[in-house]
Formats: structure tokens, C-alpha cells, sequence
């Protein structure tokens, strides 16, 4: 192999792996705050949409990745409303959060399919997707907001006697999980693809998700995570060109397979298990009388 | 003077009225909601509503495929009320029905030249015994090794729909298929009967109706239906009163994973008659919605399994008169799922309005 052909593919894995890398740091602010949105994969559906169909309009990708994000933050905002407001169960309302952004953006997108559109370089975004993560982790452990984000997700009932205001915590974490999600999606449709095509997402909300638990909800490692799963994925694909026979299947369904075999590492140390994943996940805060 | 926003107030004693009214007002909130998007896609609404709920079921060929629909649903909902009754989160019924469909297609492949009377049940068998170890799998890695079965559940559904596409693709591929990737015809007798001349309604309905009789058996007259809902109640009283919690995990996940793998076979040796790649519109995770919808209750889930039906085809009909992508059925089985999940509150909570003066 030459240098050229390494450097080509490196560039490829970075490409593909930035929207997992956007879309997990998002769920995993989420997750940290104690709440699980099942929904990645359709906020990302929606926010590809929007953005593509923004940019047909406008000719902006200011105004595309913008109106994007506003998306995931309606979407994410309308899951929070359901579980901090209604106290809905997370499992169910992230599910329905999926199925609804399927519809929409299909549903939305129906007219755009085949339009073409001037595709912009990725690159800003790879390097923002490092940045981001970067940010998040200092924010998670230098700074006293995301000491009390941290502090939320462990022990809803602890912070809100220090005074803490549970539900606005929570809510912020999840519009800022919505507003990722729709980047991850809109750097699809604009970056990668480009081009609209219903559920063009394939999958990688779902891929998202897992990564958190594979980085053991910690934001460096989400970073790790993706770039495997990525790897891997790009690494199946140029081997199928080499012409390689063995099935391909094997290799699009080894993240999965991946995720569960990490899943049962952390979690068969009980304790291990405990100190990572934060304890209030999934558990409702009622303010009671 | 009363304050302007309610106040949420928990109740003792959940409401059994509002668990009965709660589905019905989400549906009608969803129907608000669907007329609206019609409006605003510059539809007449009650055309359109018409297209979507009434005209598909309005002949007897549409109610047969209602039922068509409705019988997969059902069959998973009723068996996710197992996990979900006793607080499991399995959303891989997907994976379940898919493992199902390999198991019990794959012997209706094994025997494709072979007619005769126990094909079928064997068929049956394969699909609930596929389904069954798919669904051990999250109940083995939660009780050996504390491993969320949220998250395990979901990635074996993907893992099974690629080992499909590879048996499809590949050793199981129809040698006389034109390389389309799909595997050879089951034999006459290793598909389900028709129930009517002319119509796709088949005996998996049957099947369906028995499975659900027997789970309301279950649920209401057994101390194993009892286990389940305390210990869904209550995890340290079930605890308290020596209940098996790694034995009810097995058993919930093997019974709702025999479900949806039976489902699945009935699927592709009912309307289908061979397997392939898309065998399911996602059956697996809309059944999800029907449980809730019919509150984990026999009763309800038939209903409930009717009424998510009918947006399948609604979204058919909505696709070939009004050009809307089918997906459209999506946006009102999610609708309908916000709906009641947020109505959900006023069977725990009741609201109150505080005064201030």
C-alpha cells in the first residue's frame, strides 16, 4: 500500500466518522444530565431535512445549518416538554420521538429527493467535532456548571435540595443533545452526501447511542468509539472493492455486535457499571408536595 | 381566585378511568392534529381523513387487510406486555420476529418440495423457538452479567436483519431467483391457509387470538401473571415475597420473543411465501406503540393493534390518492404515541387548580 492510498482512506474515515462523533457527544451531555433520548435517529432525520431543504430554498448554508439546529432544538424541546413537564417514561417518548422524525422528514423531504445541490467541505466540521468534544469535557470537569449538570444526572433528588433547578438543567442538556443531533443530521445531507434520500441517516442515531455506552459516558472516549466503529465501516467497505469474499454483512453488523460485547464488559463489574453510568438515568423528577 | 396554570398533584391510588380514557383521548388529539397537517399541506381535511381512516377499510378486502396488519401487531404487543408489565424494556421484538422468520423460514426452505401436514407446525415451532433464543440472549447477558437490555435488545435487531440479508444474498439466495435476492418459494404446505377465498386474512390470526386468550389466562388467573405485575409494582416486595426475578426475565423475554419470532413466521408464510430482505415495516417497534396504546391489556391491545393497522394503510391509501409519501403513517404512530404518553399523567397525577386568594 502507498502513502497516497493510506492518506486517502484516513481522510475518508475522518469524513464519515464526524456525524457519529457529533450525535454521540450530543446524547451523552443528555444521558449526563439523567435522561436517555432514544430519539437520535430521528432528530438527525429532521435536521438533515431541514438543512437540505433550506438550502435549496435560501442558498445559505448559514441559514441551512441554522434552521437545522433550530429543528433539533424543537424536536429535542418537544421530548422534554413530554418527559420533565409530563413526566412521560424516556424509553417510549424517545421512541415515538424516532417514529415522528421518520414520518416528517420523509414526509418533508418527499419533493427534494434527486435535487442536487452544491455539497460544502467537510473539513470545518471534522475539526469542530474534535472541538467539541474538547469543550464538553472541559466543561464536564473544569467548570461548576457541568459539575452541577454531572451532579443532576447522579442525584436528581440531592440537587434540587442544594437549590439546583432540576428541570432547566435537564431541559438545556436535552435541547443541547437535539441541536447536535440535527448538526450530525445536516452535515449529512450537506457535507457527506449530499443530497436528500429518505432515512439517509441509516442507522447512525442508533450507532450514537450505543457509543456513549461504549465510551463509558465519558466525552474523549466517545471520540475513540467513533473513529473505531468508523474505521471499521470504511475498512468493510474497501475490502468488498478489494474484492475480498467474505460477506459483507458480517462487517456492517460488527459495531453492534461491538457494543453489546463492550456493554457486557462494563456491566458485569457492578460497580464499574455504577460509578460510570450516571444514576438517575431514566428515573423521572417529581418535585412531590 | 384560582392560580392560572394547574398544579400536578400525585395521586394514591392510580385512576382506572382515566387508564380507559387516556387511549381515546390520544387518539382524538392525534386525529386534531392530523387534520391540521392536512390543512396545512393545503389538504381538504375531511377528504383527507377519509382517504387515511375511512376508505382503506371501507370494503372487505380492506377490513381483510386490516386484519392482515393488525395480526403481527397484536401478536408482538401481547407479548411485549410480558416484559413491559414486569418493567423490561425489550424494544428488539424486530430482531425477535426477524430470528423467527429464519428459523421456521429456513425449514419451509429445507422442505420446499416436501407437502405435507406437519410442515407447518414445525414451521410454527422454528419461528417461536427463534424468536425465543433471540430474546435470551438480552435476558441471559441482564441476569448474568447486569447488561441494560434497552440497549442489547435494540443492537440484536440489526444484527439479525444483517444475517438475513446475508442468508438471502447468499447460501439460502433462490437458485432459479434471477440472482434477486430472495430465497425459494415455501411449499403449499408450509404456508398458512387463507381464512376466505380471495382474501390475505390467514390462520395466523388464529394463532394470534389463541395466543392473546391464553396470556389473559395468564395475566389474570395465574400466580406466574401475578409475579409479573407485582414485581413490575414493586421489585423489593417481589423480592420480599421470594419471587425468582432471574426467572421471570427468562421467562418474559423466551414468551415475548416466541411471540414475535411466530409473528414473523406467520408473516412470511402467510402474505409473503418466502423470505427476503424487507419482511417486516417495522412491526417489531410499532408493536411497541400498540402495547402501550392497549395498556398492556388483552382487550386493549386487539383495539390498539386495529387502530395502528389502519395507518398502515391509511398511509398506502394516502400515497396513491393524495401523493403523500406512505411514511406519513409514521408521523401519526409517533403523534399518537406523544399523545398518550403525555396523557399518562392523569392517570398518576391529577391536576389541581391552587388558590391564591
Amino acid at each position: 500500500m502507498n502513502f497516497d492510498l493510506i492518506l486517502g482512506i484516513l481522510q475518508i474515515v475522518l469524513i464519515a466518522t464526524t456525524p457519529l462523533v457529533f450525535a454521540g457527544i450530543g446524547e451523552l451531555v443528555t444521558e449526563k444530565s439523567g435522561v436517555l433520548n432514544l430519539g437520535v435517529e430521528g432528530m438527525m432525520l429532521v435536521g438533515a431535512v431541514s438543512a437540505f431543504i433550506i438550502l435549496v430554498i435560501t442558498e445559505s448554508y448559514f441559514l441551512a445549518f441554522f434552521v437545522s439546529i433550530l429543528s433539533g432544538i424543537i424536536m429535542s424541546g418537544l421530548f422534554a416538554f413530554l418527559v420533565l413537564f409530563l413526566m412521560s417514561n424516556q424509553i417510549a417518548t424517545g421512541l415515538a420521538l424516532t417514529i415522528f422524525g421518520i414520518g416528517l422528514s420523509s414526509m418533508l423531504g418527499k419533493q427534494y429527493i434527486g435535487t442536487p445541490i452544491d455539497g460544502l467541505s467537510p473539513w470545518f466540521f471534522v475539526i469542530f467535532s474534535f472541538l467539541i468534544v474538547f469543550l464538553v469535557s472541559y466543561f464536564f470537569y473544569k467548570t461548576k456548571a457541568g459539575l452541577i449538570l454531572r451532579a443532576v444526572g447522579e442525584s436528581h433528588n440531592s440537587a434540587h435540595a442544594l437549590g439546583y433547578s432540576v428541570i432547566k438543567i435537564r431541559f438545556l442538556s436535552i435541547l443541547f443533545g437535539g441541536s447536535m443531533c440535527a448538526l450530525a443530521g445536516s452535515y449529512i445531507s450537506i457535507c457527506y452526501a449530499p443530497m436528500w434520500q429518505e432515512g439517509m441517516t441509516a442507522g447512525r442515531g442508533w450507532i450514537a447511542l450505543a457509543l456513549v455506552v461504549f465510551a463509558t459516558w465519558k466525552p474523549e472516549r466517545v471520540l475513540i468509539g467513533a473513529y473505531i466503529f468508523g474505521g471499521v465501516t470504511i475498512l468493510q467497505m474497501n475490502l468488498q472493492a478489494l474484492g475480498l469474499r467474505f460477506p459483507g454483512q458480517f462487517f456492517s453488523m460488527a459495531p453492534y455486535l461491538a457494543t453489546i460485547i463492550v456493554l457486557v464488559l462494563i456491566s458485569s463489574n457492578k460497580l464499574r457499571i455504577k460509578l460510570s453510568a450516571p444514576a438517575s438515568l431514566t428515573i423521572p423528577f417529581y418535585k412531590g408536595r | 381566585m384560582n392560580s392560572l396554570f394547574p398544579s400536578i398533584v400525585s395521586r394514591s391510588q392510580s385512576s382506572g378511568l382515566m387508564n380507559f380514557f387516556v387511549p381515546i383521548i390520544s387518539i382524538v388529539l392525534t386525529l386534531i392534529t392530523g387534520s391540521i397537517i392536512f390543512v396545512l399541506l393545503g389538504f381538504d381535511p375531511v377528504y383527507a381523513l377519509y382517504t387515511f381512516f375511512i376508505s382503506p377499510i371501507s370494503s372487505t378486502y380492506g377490513i381483510s387487510e386490516l386484519f392482515v396488519k393488525a395480526t403481527p401487531l397484536a401478536l408482538i404487543a401481547i407479548g411485549l406486555s410480558y416484559c413491559f408489565k414486569n418493567n423490561i424494556y425489550n424494544i428488539g421484538a424486530e430482531g425477535q420476529l426477524t430470528m423467527g422468520a429464519i428459523f421456521g423460514g429456513g425449514i419451509g426452505i429445507l422442505f420446499h418440495d416436501t407437502n405435507a401436514f406437519w410442515l407447518l407446525p414445525l414451521m410454527i415451532f422454528g419461528g417461536a423457538i427463534g424468536g425465543a433464543l433471540w430474546g435470551l440472549i438480552p435476558a441471559i447477558l441482564k441476569t448474568k452479567f447486569n447488561t441494560n437490555e434497552i440497549l442489547t435488545s435494540l443492537m440484536l435487531v440489526y444484527v439479525a436483519l444483517y444475517i438475513l440479508d446475508y442468508l438471502v444474498v447468499g447460501p439460502w439466495k433462490d437458485p432459479f431467483g434471477y440472482s434477486f435476492p430472495k430465497s425459494r418459494p415455501f411449499s403449499e404446505s408450509g404456508r398458512m391457509p387463507l381464512l376466505f377465498d380471495g382474501l390475505r386474512v390467514h390462520f395466523g390470526l388464529i394463532i394470534t387470538l389463541f395466543l392473546i386468550f391464553v396470556s389473559w389466562f395468564i395475566f389474570s388467573k395465574t400466580i406466574f401473571g401475578f409475579q409479573l405485575k407485582v414485581s413490575g409494582y414493586s421489585p423489593k416486595a417481589a423480592r420480599y415475597a421470594g419471587f425468582n426475578q432471574t426467572t421471570l426475565v427468562f421467562f418474559a423475554f423466551a414468551i415475548c420473543g416466541a411471540f414475535a419470532g411466530i409473528a414473523g413466521l406467520a408473516e412470511v408464510s402467510g402474505p409473503i411465501g418466502l423470505l427476503y430482505r424487507d419482511i417486516s415495516p417495522n412491526y417489531g417497534f410499532t408493536a411497541i406503540i400498540v402495547a402501550f396504546l392497549g395498556r398492556l391489556h388483552p382487550i386493549g391491545i386487539i383495539f390498539a393493534s386495529l387502530v395502528i393497522a389502519l395507518t398502515y394503510l391509511g398511509a398506502e391509501d394516502a400515497q396513491l390518492f393524495l401523493q403523500i409519501p406512505s411514511a406519513v403513517g409514521f408521523i401519526f404512530q409517533g403523534l399518537v404515541l406523544f399523545y398518550l404518553l403525555g396523557a399518562e399523567l392523569l392517570i398518576n397525577y391529577k391536576l389541581t387548580y391552587k388558590k391564591l386568594l
